[in-house]
Protein backbone atom coordinates (compact mmCIF):
# COMPACT_ATOMS: atom_id res chain seq x y z
CA UNK A 1 0.00 0.00 0.00
CA UNK A 2 1.40 3.16 -1.04
CA UNK A 3 2.20 5.80 1.82
CA UNK A 4 0.73 9.17 1.39
CA UNK A 5 1.22 12.01 3.78
CA UNK A 6 -2.20 13.62 4.00
CA UNK A 7 -0.07 17.21 4.60
CA UNK A 8 1.05 17.69 0.77
CA UNK A 9 -0.29 18.39 -2.58
CA UNK A 10 0.12 15.79 -5.62
CA UNK A 11 0.41 16.26 -9.37
CA UNK A 12 -0.96 13.42 -11.34
CA UNK A 13 2.66 12.94 -12.59
CA UNK A 14 3.47 11.84 -9.32
CA UNK A 15 5.33 14.56 -8.28
CA UNK A 16 4.55 15.82 -4.18
CA UNK A 17 4.67 19.39 -3.23
CA UNK A 18 5.33 20.83 0.14
CA UNK A 19 4.66 24.38 0.93
CA UNK A 20 5.84 26.91 3.34
CA UNK A 21 5.43 30.42 3.12
CA UNK A 22 5.98 30.83 -0.56
CA UNK A 23 8.38 28.18 -1.37
CA UNK A 24 7.52 24.68 -2.54
CA UNK A 25 9.45 21.44 -1.70
CA UNK A 26 9.23 19.14 -4.51
CA UNK A 27 10.30 15.35 -4.68
CA UNK A 28 8.48 12.33 -6.49
CA UNK A 29 5.55 10.21 -4.72
CA UNK A 30 6.07 6.51 -2.48
CA UNK A 31 3.96 5.16 -5.63
CA UNK A 32 6.45 6.66 -7.99
CA UNK A 33 9.26 5.37 -6.59
CA UNK A 34 7.94 2.13 -6.32
CA UNK A 35 7.29 2.00 -9.59
CA UNK A 36 10.48 3.14 -10.90
CA UNK A 37 12.38 0.81 -8.36
CA UNK A 38 16.02 0.89 -7.95
CA UNK A 39 17.25 4.83 -8.33
CA UNK A 40 20.24 4.99 -9.64
CA UNK A 41 21.04 8.37 -11.04
CA UNK A 42 19.09 11.83 -10.52
CA UNK A 43 19.51 15.11 -12.59
CA UNK A 44 18.43 18.16 -10.99
CA UNK A 45 18.09 21.73 -12.37
CA UNK A 46 20.38 24.64 -11.63
CA UNK A 47 19.44 27.07 -8.85
CA UNK A 48 17.77 30.11 -10.52
CA UNK A 49 16.71 28.48 -13.18
CA UNK A 50 12.68 29.04 -14.02
CA UNK A 51 9.77 26.46 -14.55
CA UNK A 52 6.32 26.80 -15.53
CA UNK A 53 4.26 24.29 -13.81
CA UNK A 54 4.01 21.10 -16.32
CA UNK A 55 7.79 21.91 -17.89
CA UNK A 56 10.54 19.03 -17.53
CA UNK A 57 12.93 20.00 -14.98
CA UNK A 58 14.53 17.17 -13.41
CA UNK A 59 15.26 13.37 -14.82
CA UNK A 60 15.43 9.99 -12.37
CA UNK A 61 16.79 7.25 -13.60
CA UNK A 62 16.27 4.02 -12.77
CA UNK A 63 18.55 0.48 -13.62
CA UNK A 64 15.64 0.01 -16.70
CA UNK A 65 14.42 3.41 -17.69
CA UNK A 66 15.28 7.28 -17.81
CA UNK A 67 12.23 9.14 -16.51
CA UNK A 68 11.55 12.81 -16.82
CA UNK A 69 10.34 14.65 -13.42
CA UNK A 70 7.71 17.66 -14.51
CA UNK A 71 7.69 20.61 -11.97
CA UNK A 72 3.81 20.87 -10.39
CA UNK A 73 4.28 24.54 -9.69
CA UNK A 74 6.03 27.33 -11.45
CA UNK A 75 8.57 29.55 -10.45
CA UNK A 76 12.39 29.87 -9.88
CA UNK A 77 14.60 27.02 -8.35
CA UNK A 78 16.25 28.31 -4.92
CA UNK A 79 17.92 25.00 -3.62
CA UNK A 80 18.86 21.89 -4.86
CA UNK A 81 19.22 18.41 -3.09
CA UNK A 82 23.13 17.57 -3.05
CA UNK A 83 22.47 14.59 -1.09
CA UNK A 84 20.22 12.60 -3.65
CA UNK A 85 22.19 13.36 -6.37
CA UNK A 86 25.63 12.26 -3.94
CA UNK A 87 22.81 9.33 -2.90
CA UNK A 88 20.16 8.27 -5.72
CA UNK A 89 18.82 5.28 -3.37
CA UNK A 90 17.29 7.96 -1.28
CA UNK A 91 14.64 8.63 -3.45
CA UNK A 92 13.60 5.17 -2.91
CA UNK A 93 14.01 4.85 1.07
CA UNK A 94 12.91 8.16 1.81
CA UNK A 95 10.94 9.73 -0.59
CA UNK A 96 9.15 12.55 1.41
CA UNK A 97 12.33 13.36 3.39
CA UNK A 98 15.55 13.21 2.37
CA UNK A 99 14.95 12.08 -1.25
CA UNK A 100 13.17 15.43 -2.13
CA UNK A 101 14.90 17.21 -5.08
CA UNK A 102 14.48 20.94 -5.22
CA UNK A 103 12.88 23.81 -3.40
CA UNK A 104 11.21 26.65 -5.77
CA UNK A 105 9.80 30.12 -5.03
CA UNK A 106 6.10 30.04 -6.15
CA UNK A 107 5.87 32.79 -8.93
CA UNK A 108 2.09 31.23 -8.93
CA UNK A 109 0.59 30.24 -5.65
CA UNK A 110 -3.07 29.54 -6.90
CA UNK A 111 -1.78 27.16 -9.10
CA UNK A 112 -1.90 25.01 -5.91
CA UNK A 113 -5.09 24.74 -5.94
CA UNK A 114 -5.08 22.79 -9.17
CA UNK A 115 -3.22 20.30 -7.24
CA UNK A 116 -4.34 16.66 -5.81
CA UNK A 117 -5.15 16.22 -2.02
CA UNK A 118 -4.08 13.01 -0.72
CA UNK A 119 -7.91 11.45 -1.35
CA UNK A 120 -7.65 12.97 -4.49
CA UNK A 121 -3.95 11.46 -5.27
CA UNK A 122 -5.22 7.73 -3.59
CA UNK A 123 -7.83 7.40 -6.57
CA UNK A 124 -5.77 8.54 -8.98
CA UNK A 125 -3.24 5.98 -8.20
CA UNK A 126 -5.97 3.13 -7.82
CA UNK A 127 -5.18 2.81 -4.36
CA UNK A 128 -8.89 4.60 -2.21
CA UNK B 1 -0.65 -10.17 -25.34
CA UNK B 2 0.09 -13.68 -25.19
CA UNK B 3 0.87 -14.89 -21.62
CA UNK B 4 2.99 -18.32 -20.96
CA UNK B 5 2.11 -21.04 -18.90
CA UNK B 6 3.71 -19.24 -15.56
CA UNK B 7 1.19 -15.81 -16.22
CA UNK B 8 -0.94 -17.05 -12.81
CA UNK B 9 2.49 -18.02 -11.20
CA UNK B 10 4.55 -14.82 -11.61
CA UNK B 11 0.93 -12.94 -9.97
CA UNK B 12 1.01 -14.28 -7.09
CA UNK B 13 4.62 -14.05 -6.61
CA UNK B 14 3.97 -10.23 -7.09
CA UNK B 15 5.80 -9.81 -10.26
CA UNK B 16 5.44 -6.58 -12.32
CA UNK B 17 4.19 -7.30 -15.98
CA UNK B 18 4.87 -5.59 -18.89
CA UNK B 19 5.10 -5.84 -22.40
CA UNK B 20 7.92 -7.47 -24.45
CA UNK B 21 8.09 -8.89 -27.89
CA UNK B 22 4.48 -9.14 -27.60
CA UNK B 23 4.26 -11.09 -24.62
CA UNK B 24 3.06 -10.27 -20.50
CA UNK B 25 6.29 -10.52 -18.88
CA UNK B 26 7.53 -10.26 -14.99
CA UNK B 27 10.26 -7.45 -15.47
CA UNK B 28 10.77 -7.89 -12.03
CA UNK B 29 9.06 -9.30 -8.33
CA UNK B 30 11.44 -7.46 -5.91
CA UNK B 31 14.16 -5.23 -7.66
CA UNK B 32 16.11 -5.53 -10.68
CA UNK B 33 19.25 -4.93 -8.61
CA UNK B 34 18.32 -7.62 -5.71
CA UNK B 35 17.40 -10.36 -8.60
CA UNK B 36 20.29 -9.44 -10.49
CA UNK B 37 23.12 -9.87 -7.65
CA UNK B 38 20.38 -13.64 -6.73
CA UNK B 39 22.01 -14.94 -9.54
CA UNK B 40 25.16 -13.34 -9.33
CA UNK B 41 25.72 -14.86 -6.04
CA UNK B 42 23.25 -17.60 -5.78
CA UNK B 43 20.70 -18.60 -7.96
CA UNK B 44 17.62 -17.55 -9.94
CA UNK B 45 14.96 -18.56 -11.79
CA UNK B 46 13.51 -17.10 -15.04
CA UNK B 47 10.69 -17.86 -17.08
CA UNK B 48 11.57 -18.22 -20.45
CA UNK B 49 8.35 -20.11 -21.95
CA UNK B 50 8.06 -16.98 -24.46
CA UNK B 51 11.02 -18.18 -26.21
CA UNK B 52 10.08 -20.11 -29.25
CA UNK B 53 10.55 -24.37 -29.71
CA UNK B 54 10.79 -25.73 -33.43
CA UNK B 55 11.70 -29.12 -34.56
CA UNK B 56 13.33 -30.37 -37.36
CA UNK B 57 13.65 -33.71 -38.17
CA UNK B 58 14.25 -36.53 -40.56
CA UNK B 59 17.05 -37.39 -43.14
CA UNK B 60 17.51 -34.21 -44.38
CA UNK B 61 17.12 -31.92 -41.80
CA UNK B 62 21.16 -31.68 -40.86
CA UNK B 63 21.49 -30.61 -44.88
CA UNK B 64 18.87 -28.19 -44.42
CA UNK B 65 19.77 -26.55 -40.95
CA UNK B 66 23.74 -26.20 -42.40
CA UNK B 67 22.40 -24.21 -45.25
CA UNK B 68 19.84 -22.48 -43.15
CA UNK B 69 22.66 -21.76 -39.95
CA UNK B 70 25.65 -20.47 -40.02
CA UNK B 71 27.54 -22.30 -37.61
CA UNK B 72 28.19 -26.23 -38.70
CA UNK B 73 25.63 -28.41 -37.19
CA UNK B 74 27.51 -31.61 -38.15
CA UNK B 75 29.91 -30.66 -35.08
CA UNK B 76 26.97 -31.59 -32.61
CA UNK B 77 26.92 -35.12 -31.44
CA UNK B 78 23.37 -36.70 -29.78
CA UNK B 79 22.77 -34.45 -26.60
CA UNK B 80 25.25 -31.27 -27.75
CA UNK B 81 24.09 -27.64 -28.81
CA UNK B 82 25.13 -24.64 -30.33
CA UNK B 83 25.17 -20.94 -30.31
CA UNK B 84 24.06 -20.19 -33.85
CA UNK B 85 22.80 -17.46 -36.38
CA UNK B 86 20.29 -17.54 -39.23
CA UNK B 87 21.27 -14.58 -41.63
CA UNK B 88 19.63 -13.51 -45.41
CA UNK B 89 21.70 -13.31 -48.26
CA UNK B 90 22.87 -10.09 -47.20
CA UNK B 91 24.31 -11.60 -44.31
CA UNK B 92 22.13 -9.61 -42.10
CA UNK B 93 20.42 -11.46 -38.80
CA UNK B 94 17.23 -12.97 -39.03
CA UNK B 95 17.56 -14.06 -35.04
CA UNK B 96 20.25 -15.88 -33.37
CA UNK B 97 19.44 -18.71 -31.78
CA UNK B 98 20.49 -22.16 -29.80
CA UNK B 99 20.47 -25.05 -31.79
CA UNK B 100 20.51 -28.78 -29.95
CA UNK B 101 20.69 -32.25 -31.89
CA UNK B 102 18.18 -34.11 -29.45
CA UNK B 103 18.54 -37.61 -30.99
CA UNK B 104 20.60 -38.11 -34.50
CA UNK B 105 18.37 -36.74 -36.74
CA UNK B 106 16.27 -34.72 -34.52
CA UNK B 107 17.18 -31.51 -33.27
CA UNK B 108 15.51 -28.62 -31.39
CA UNK B 109 15.77 -24.76 -32.53
CA UNK B 110 15.13 -22.31 -29.49
CA UNK B 111 14.26 -18.71 -31.38
CA UNK B 112 13.62 -15.61 -29.27
CA UNK B 113 9.91 -14.67 -29.10
CA UNK B 114 9.50 -11.25 -30.88
CA UNK B 115 10.96 -13.49 -33.97
CA UNK B 116 9.16 -16.68 -33.64
CA UNK B 117 6.34 -15.12 -36.44
CA UNK B 118 9.75 -14.37 -39.04
CA UNK B 119 11.68 -17.47 -38.56
CA UNK B 120 9.11 -20.00 -39.07
CA UNK B 121 8.47 -17.74 -42.56
CA UNK B 122 11.45 -17.74 -43.30
CA UNK B 123 12.02 -21.20 -42.79
CA UNK B 124 9.39 -22.54 -44.15
CA UNK B 125 10.25 -20.62 -47.39
CA UNK B 126 13.70 -21.94 -47.46
CA UNK B 127 12.27 -25.24 -46.54
CA UNK B 128 10.01 -24.91 -50.20
CA UNK B 129 13.05 -24.76 -51.91
CA UNK B 130 15.23 -26.99 -50.29
CA UNK B 131 15.99 -30.06 -52.82
CA UNK B 132 15.48 -33.34 -50.47
CA UNK B 133 12.29 -31.05 -48.73
CA UNK B 134 10.61 -34.40 -48.14
CA UNK B 135 13.29 -35.71 -45.97
CA UNK B 136 12.79 -32.54 -43.37
CA UNK B 137 9.57 -32.61 -41.16
CA UNK B 138 8.82 -28.83 -39.74
CA UNK B 139 7.19 -28.34 -36.68
CA UNK B 140 6.24 -25.07 -34.50
CA UNK B 141 5.60 -26.63 -31.33
CA UNK B 142 6.06 -22.99 -29.90
CA UNK B 143 2.36 -22.78 -28.01
CA UNK B 144 2.65 -26.24 -26.82
CA UNK B 145 5.91 -25.27 -25.01
CA UNK B 146 7.24 -23.75 -22.10
CA UNK B 147 10.81 -23.34 -20.92
CA UNK B 148 13.07 -21.68 -17.49
CA UNK B 149 16.13 -20.99 -16.69
CA UNK B 150 17.76 -21.85 -13.68
CA UNK B 151 21.13 -19.82 -12.91
CA UNK B 152 23.76 -19.27 -10.68
CA UNK B 153 26.65 -20.57 -8.81
CA UNK B 154 24.56 -22.47 -6.16
CA UNK B 155 22.22 -23.84 -8.91
CA UNK B 156 24.86 -27.05 -8.45
CA UNK B 157 23.71 -27.69 -5.17
CA UNK B 158 20.00 -28.29 -5.82
CA UNK B 159 19.20 -29.50 -9.72
CA UNK B 160 19.79 -33.50 -8.62
CA UNK B 161 17.41 -33.03 -5.78
CA UNK B 162 14.88 -31.23 -8.42
CA UNK B 163 15.67 -34.19 -11.28
CA UNK B 164 16.98 -37.51 -9.98
CA UNK B 165 18.59 -38.88 -13.37
CA UNK B 166 19.84 -40.85 -15.30
CA UNK B 167 19.18 -39.35 -18.45
CA UNK B 168 17.32 -41.02 -21.29
CA UNK B 169 18.02 -39.66 -24.28
CA UNK B 170 20.53 -36.91 -25.56
CA UNK B 171 23.91 -37.17 -23.66
CA UNK B 172 24.20 -40.30 -21.72
CA UNK B 173 24.82 -38.94 -17.50
CA UNK B 174 24.09 -40.48 -14.21
CA UNK B 175 22.53 -37.18 -12.84
CA UNK B 176 21.31 -33.98 -14.11
CA UNK B 177 24.68 -32.16 -12.72
CA UNK B 178 26.95 -34.09 -14.87
CA UNK B 179 25.83 -32.69 -18.10
CA UNK B 180 28.76 -30.27 -19.39
CA UNK B 181 28.53 -26.59 -20.94
CA UNK B 182 26.22 -27.02 -24.04
CA UNK B 183 25.07 -30.49 -22.94
CA UNK B 184 21.29 -31.78 -22.99
CA UNK B 185 20.22 -34.44 -21.43
CA UNK B 186 16.31 -36.01 -21.17
CA UNK B 187 15.03 -36.53 -17.96
CA UNK B 188 11.87 -37.20 -16.26
CA UNK B 189 9.71 -34.69 -14.33
CA UNK B 190 6.40 -36.39 -12.85
CA UNK B 191 6.49 -38.95 -15.13
CA UNK B 192 6.87 -36.39 -18.05
CA UNK B 193 9.77 -36.16 -20.96
CA UNK B 194 11.95 -32.84 -20.34
CA UNK B 195 15.29 -32.06 -21.82
CA UNK B 196 17.57 -30.34 -19.22
CA UNK B 197 20.73 -28.36 -20.53
CA UNK B 198 23.68 -26.68 -19.35
CA UNK B 199 23.35 -23.39 -20.66
CA UNK B 200 22.04 -19.73 -20.05
CA UNK B 201 22.04 -15.79 -20.85
CA UNK B 202 23.51 -14.67 -17.87
CA UNK B 203 27.23 -15.48 -17.91
CA UNK B 204 26.83 -17.76 -14.82
CA UNK B 205 26.49 -21.40 -14.27
CA UNK B 206 23.08 -22.94 -15.07
CA UNK B 207 20.36 -24.69 -16.85
CA UNK B 208 17.75 -24.58 -19.33
CA UNK B 209 14.53 -26.72 -19.50
CA UNK B 210 12.47 -27.11 -22.15
CA UNK B 211 9.21 -28.98 -21.53
CA UNK B 212 5.31 -29.65 -22.46
CA UNK B 213 3.62 -26.31 -21.56
CA UNK B 214 1.19 -27.76 -19.06
CA UNK B 215 4.36 -29.40 -16.97
CA UNK B 216 6.10 -26.06 -16.40
CA UNK B 217 4.33 -24.67 -13.71
CA UNK B 218 4.75 -27.90 -11.26
CA UNK B 219 8.44 -27.46 -12.54
CA UNK B 220 8.25 -23.81 -11.60
CA UNK B 221 7.63 -24.65 -7.96
CA UNK B 222 9.45 -28.08 -7.35
CA UNK B 223 12.48 -25.69 -8.48
CA UNK B 224 11.67 -22.82 -6.91
CA UNK B 225 11.26 -25.14 -3.39
CA UNK B 226 14.43 -27.13 -4.23
CA UNK B 227 16.50 -23.73 -4.51
CA UNK B 228 15.15 -21.55 -1.73
CA UNK B 229 17.18 -23.06 1.07
CA UNK B 230 20.22 -22.01 -1.48
CA UNK B 231 19.11 -18.35 -2.06
CA UNK B 232 17.12 -18.78 -5.33
CA UNK B 233 14.42 -16.18 -6.19
CA UNK B 234 12.36 -15.81 -9.12
CA UNK B 235 13.95 -12.98 -11.37
CA UNK B 236 12.42 -11.26 -14.16
CA UNK B 237 13.42 -9.88 -17.48
CA UNK B 238 14.82 -7.28 -16.36
CA UNK B 239 17.86 -8.90 -14.86
CA UNK B 240 18.04 -11.19 -17.87
CA UNK B 241 18.95 -7.98 -19.33
CA UNK B 242 21.67 -6.59 -16.48
CA UNK B 243 22.69 -9.88 -16.50
CA UNK B 244 24.21 -10.54 -20.47
CA UNK B 245 24.81 -6.91 -20.87
CA UNK B 246 27.37 -7.12 -18.24
CA UNK B 247 28.58 -9.88 -19.78
CA UNK B 248 28.06 -8.87 -23.29
CA UNK B 249 25.57 -11.53 -24.79
CA UNK B 250 24.03 -9.90 -27.97
CA UNK B 251 19.72 -9.51 -27.96
CA UNK B 252 17.88 -9.60 -31.23
CA UNK B 253 16.90 -6.24 -32.06
CA UNK B 254 19.37 -4.37 -30.01
CA UNK B 255 22.91 -5.84 -31.30
CA UNK B 256 21.05 -7.46 -33.59
CA UNK B 257 18.76 -7.13 -37.18
CA UNK B 258 18.66 -7.38 -40.54
CA UNK B 259 20.64 -5.21 -40.88
CA UNK B 260 23.46 -6.15 -38.96
CA UNK B 261 26.06 -9.02 -39.74
CA UNK B 262 27.02 -11.42 -36.96
CA UNK B 263 30.83 -10.44 -38.28
CA UNK B 264 29.72 -6.47 -37.31
CA UNK B 265 28.40 -7.73 -33.81
CA UNK B 266 31.35 -9.97 -33.21
CA UNK B 267 29.64 -13.44 -33.21
CA UNK B 268 31.73 -14.14 -36.11
CA UNK B 269 32.86 -17.27 -33.97
CA UNK B 270 29.79 -19.18 -34.89
CA UNK B 271 30.31 -18.69 -38.73
CA UNK B 272 31.33 -21.47 -39.63
CA UNK B 273 32.60 -20.68 -43.57
CA UNK B 274 34.49 -24.04 -44.17
CA UNK B 275 31.20 -25.75 -43.83
CA UNK B 276 30.36 -25.14 -47.19
CA UNK B 277 27.44 -23.09 -48.82
CA UNK B 278 24.84 -21.31 -46.72
CA UNK B 279 23.01 -18.27 -46.35
CA UNK B 280 24.41 -14.88 -46.40
CA UNK B 281 27.95 -16.89 -47.03
CA UNK B 282 29.23 -14.67 -49.67
CA UNK B 283 28.87 -11.20 -47.54
CA UNK B 284 30.33 -12.69 -44.44
CA UNK B 285 33.27 -14.38 -46.10
CA UNK B 286 34.59 -10.94 -47.50
CA UNK B 287 33.99 -9.56 -43.97
CA UNK B 288 35.75 -11.92 -42.48
CA UNK B 289 38.63 -11.24 -44.84
CA UNK B 290 38.63 -7.81 -45.18
CA UNK B 291 36.57 -6.37 -42.22
CA UNK B 292 33.41 -3.90 -41.49
CA UNK B 293 32.53 -0.62 -41.46
CA UNK B 294 30.92 -0.92 -38.07
CA UNK B 295 31.88 -2.89 -34.99
CA UNK B 296 30.25 -3.76 -31.60
CA UNK B 297 32.04 -2.61 -28.36
CA UNK B 298 31.68 -2.49 -25.08
CA UNK B 299 31.46 0.82 -22.94
CA UNK B 300 32.04 1.79 -19.58
CA UNK B 301 31.19 5.22 -18.06
CA UNK B 302 34.34 7.25 -16.82
CA UNK B 303 32.53 8.43 -13.97
CA UNK B 304 29.41 8.25 -12.04
CA UNK B 305 26.79 9.32 -14.78
CA UNK B 306 23.49 8.69 -15.59
CA UNK B 307 23.83 5.09 -17.19
CA UNK B 308 24.21 4.80 -21.19
CA UNK B 309 20.79 3.86 -23.25
CA UNK B 310 19.95 2.41 -26.31
CA UNK B 311 19.84 5.23 -29.40
CA UNK B 312 22.33 7.50 -27.71
CA UNK B 313 24.96 9.06 -29.53
CA UNK B 314 28.69 7.83 -29.15
CA UNK B 315 31.25 10.53 -29.62
CA UNK B 316 34.87 10.40 -30.41
CA UNK B 317 37.16 12.59 -28.72
CA UNK B 318 39.99 13.20 -31.33
CA UNK B 319 41.67 13.70 -33.63
CA UNK B 320 38.50 15.17 -34.86
CA UNK B 321 35.70 15.36 -32.31
CA UNK B 322 32.52 13.54 -34.46
CA UNK B 323 29.47 11.58 -33.85
CA UNK B 324 31.15 7.92 -34.19
CA UNK B 325 27.98 5.99 -33.64
CA UNK B 326 25.16 4.69 -31.65
CA UNK B 327 24.67 2.98 -28.33
CA UNK B 328 22.34 -0.11 -28.82
CA UNK B 329 22.07 -1.11 -25.42
CA UNK B 330 22.67 0.48 -22.00
CA UNK B 331 22.21 0.26 -18.01
CA UNK B 332 23.57 0.83 -15.18
CA UNK B 333 25.85 -2.36 -14.00
CA UNK B 334 24.22 -4.09 -10.92
CA UNK B 335 27.14 -5.87 -10.56
CA UNK B 336 29.81 -2.79 -11.07
CA UNK B 337 27.57 0.26 -9.97
CA UNK B 338 28.31 2.31 -13.03
CA UNK B 339 26.54 2.70 -16.69
CA UNK B 340 27.57 0.22 -18.87
CA UNK B 341 26.27 -0.59 -22.48
CA UNK B 342 27.14 -1.31 -25.76
CA UNK B 343 26.93 0.00 -29.04
CA UNK B 344 28.23 0.04 -33.30
CA UNK B 345 31.09 2.11 -34.19
CA UNK B 346 33.77 2.41 -36.91
CA UNK B 347 36.36 0.10 -36.29
CA UNK B 348 39.44 2.80 -35.79
CA UNK B 349 37.66 3.72 -32.19
CA UNK B 350 37.00 0.05 -31.46
CA UNK B 351 39.70 -1.02 -29.85
CA UNK B 352 39.99 -1.64 -25.85
CA UNK B 353 40.92 1.22 -23.89
CA UNK B 354 39.40 4.03 -26.60
CA UNK B 355 38.03 6.73 -25.00
CA UNK B 356 34.20 7.73 -26.36
CA UNK B 357 31.95 10.53 -24.85
CA UNK B 358 28.25 9.30 -24.96
CA UNK B 359 25.80 12.28 -25.01
CA UNK B 360 23.34 12.04 -22.76
CA UNK B 361 20.19 14.67 -22.92
CA UNK B 362 22.43 16.90 -24.79
CA UNK B 363 25.47 16.44 -22.67
CA UNK B 364 28.36 14.54 -23.62
CA UNK B 365 29.87 12.48 -20.54
CA UNK B 366 32.95 10.59 -20.95
CA UNK B 367 33.11 6.65 -21.47
CA UNK B 368 35.66 4.23 -22.45
CA UNK B 369 35.55 1.27 -24.91
CA UNK B 370 36.64 -1.85 -22.71
CA UNK B 371 37.00 -5.59 -24.01
CA UNK B 372 34.27 -8.30 -23.42
CA UNK B 373 32.65 -9.32 -21.50
CA UNK B 374 32.54 -5.97 -19.24
CA UNK B 375 31.93 -7.83 -16.58
CA UNK B 376 33.99 -10.92 -15.19
CA UNK B 377 33.50 -13.60 -12.63
CA UNK B 378 35.96 -12.71 -9.56
CA UNK B 379 38.23 -16.32 -9.51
Amino acid sequence: MANVPTDLKYATSHEWVRVSGNVATVGITDHAQHELTDVVFVELPAPGRTFKAGDSCAVVESVKTANDIYSPVSGDITEVNQAVVANPALVNSEPYGGGWFYKIKLSNPAELNALLGPEQYLAHIGAA
Amino acid sequence: MKRTPLYAAHQRLGGKLIEFGGWEMPVQYTSITDEHLAVRKAAGLFDISHMGEVLISGPGAEAFLNQTLTNDIRKLAAGQGQYTLMCNARGGVIDDLYAYRLTDQEYLLIINASRIETDVAWMEKQLAAFPRRGEVKFQNTSDLTGAVAVQGPRVVEFMDAFCPGPSTAGIAVARVTDLKKNQAGRFSFAGQPIWVSRTGYTGEDGFEIVAPGHSIEAIWNQLLAAGQPYGLKPAGLGARDTLRTEVCYPLYGHELDENTTPIEAGVGFFVALDKGEFIGRGVLAEQKAKGTGKKLVALKMADRSAPPRPHYAIWSTGPAVAKIGEVVSGTQSPSLGIGIGMGYVPPAFAKANTPVEIEIRGKRAPAVVVAKPIYRKPD
